[in-house]
């Protein structure tokens, strides 16, 4: 046996690939529909919270700013396990899935709040005045005079951090969800052969390229509106 | 006599413990330009402010077209549509083009339909020689043009009175000519204007009186041949002094 067939044996070995595939497919759609459900409940929270911030109430800031921070210090993998672990002691058992999503989201919340923090903080005060003064309330300038401003400003860095939250949807092998890299490794100890986890790999770069190529796209195309 | 639009009263404002405004009576009848000079920080901008309650006064009370606008049960909203604010920086909206900037409070505080909206913000932007500019975009317009779009703005909604925020400090000089010739031309259309300017040959040309503010007070207050030529009060004398050297 020469090098190379060694290693396509080792790591890409057909055989084990073609019977694993199913597994790693079913895999793939988990974690497809995972993240879009991360994607829509983090930013939507997020973007709840910071119009919440944006009324200028001061304890509900303090309280904003205190779980904004929380969950942008701890490491996503610490809120899976706390939450899966630690919610049964409270009577409440949510399942793997669950428990991913709201981790998950919750972080992706902390994140998207700041950006659309930073973004409404960044459209200047004379445009909330130029909306007040012609009658317009606080919420009707809020969504038609700042917040297209301010989102158009957080497009870029909001699109980066999405991508980095819903990979994190690896993470939730640790707690026995069955997505991509769960259903790769425990095919991996079955067949005694890595061949699977190329595939999980393969599996991640057919979800994720096109996510990074359209959040680049994304990102140019607001760039250049100035 | 008629009842002035604008009537304040002992207007006060701190800001902290900075006392900005110190007791500012102000009364402008319909049809009047009053012109407010002063030195920075001498508190015109402030008291412009006050009017439509962008700021709101420590102390006081403020009459705008007999609407008492420090009373807690006024809807602010409603009573800003009747007192137009242009500000030094004209503050257009961005993403939204000549036409859009006008039609946005027409259609959410003034209620009209898309169509009659669009109608009356061609006419004002019309009459401030910008209808051809309707679909430009601020960046796509020169200062003055953006400027004279945020006085379409506010006109639109058909105000009483129009407060003006230093509307040609930010312009280059060449400029500054076409915003000054709306201004006139709304002067001569009857409208009530509150001027914080130092365009002292549009004062001398068209205010009906002059306010020379300097440290929270009205120093003093006369038709502009009084103020600009023979100034009866030591700070005014200085202050039109510097100002007319350059």
């Amino acid at each position: 046996m020469s090098g190379w067939d060694r290693f396509a044996d080792t790591f890409l070995n057909t055989a084990v690939m073609a019977k694993y595939l199913p597994a790693i497919i079913d895999g793939f759609f988990l974690t497809v529909g995972l993240a879009a459900l991360v994607v829509v409940t983090g930013i939507a929270a997020g973007l709840v919270l910071a119009l919440l911030r944006s009324l200028g109430v001061r304890p509900l800031n303090w309280l904003i700013i205190f779980v904004v921070d929380l969950f942008r210090a701890l490491p996503p993998l610490v809120v899976i396990v706390l939450l899966y672990f630690g919610l049964p002691s409270a009577g409440f058992s949510p399942d793997a899935f669950s428990t991913t999503w709201a981790s998950l989201s919750l972080v992706l919340m902390a994140f998207a709040e700041e950006i659309f923090w930073a973004g409404i903080t960044a459209v200047p005060r004379g445009q909330w005045e130029a909306s007040r003064s012609t009658g317009l309330t606080f919420w009707q300038t809020l969504s038609s005079v700042v917040l297209p401003q301010a989102i158009r400003l957080t497009i870029p860095p909001l699109t980066n951090r999405t991508i980095a939250i819903t990979k994190g949807t690896a993470l939730g092998s640790v707690i026995g969800l069955s997505e991509i890299l769960s259903q790769a490794s425990s095919a991996m100890s079955l067949s005694f052969n890595p061949s699977p986890l190329m595939l999980g790999a393969a599996a991640y770069l057919v979800l994720f390229l096109p996510v990074v190529v359209l959040g680049r796209w994304i990102e140019t195309k607001f760039a250049w509106q100035r | 006599m008629i009842a002035p639009i604008v009537e304040a009263h002992a207007v006060h404002k701190y800001f902290g413990t900075h006392h900005v405004l110190k007791g500012i009576d102000l009364a402008v009848a319909e049809r009047e330009l009053v012109f407010v000079i002063g030195p920075s920080g001498s508190g015109k901008s402030t008291l412009l402010r006050c009017l439509n309650r962008l700021e709101e006064p420590s102390s006081g009370s403020i009459m705008v077209d007999g609407i008492d606008l420090l009373d807690r049960r006024t809807d602010i909203n409603h009573a800003r549509q009747r007192i137009g604010m242009v500000f030094q920086s004209f503050n257009l909206y961005p993403h939204m083009t000549a036409l859009g900037n006008v039609t946005l409070a027409l259609r959410k505080v003034a209620g009209k339909r898309r169509a009659e909206a669009d109608a009356i913000a061609q006419a004002a932007l019309a009459r401030v020689g910008l209808a051809d500019r309707a679909g430009h975009y601020p960046n796509q317009l020169s200062g003055g043009q953006q400027q004279r779009v945020a006085i379409a703005r506010a006109i639109a909604l058909e105000p009483r009175v129009m407060l003006f925020d230093e509307p040609t400090s930010a312009l280059d000089p060449e400029l500054v000519g076409g915003v000054l010739a709306v201004m006139r031309e709304l002067r001569e259309s009857g409208m009530t204007m509150v001027v914080v300017s130092h365009e002292m040959g549009f004062a001398r040309a068209a205010a009906d009186r002059v306010l020379f503010m300097d440290a929270g007070l009205v120093v003093e207050q006369g038709p502009p041949e009084q103020i600009f030529a023979a100034p009866r009060e030591e700070r005014t004398r200085a202050f039109i002094g510097q100002i007319q050297r350059h």
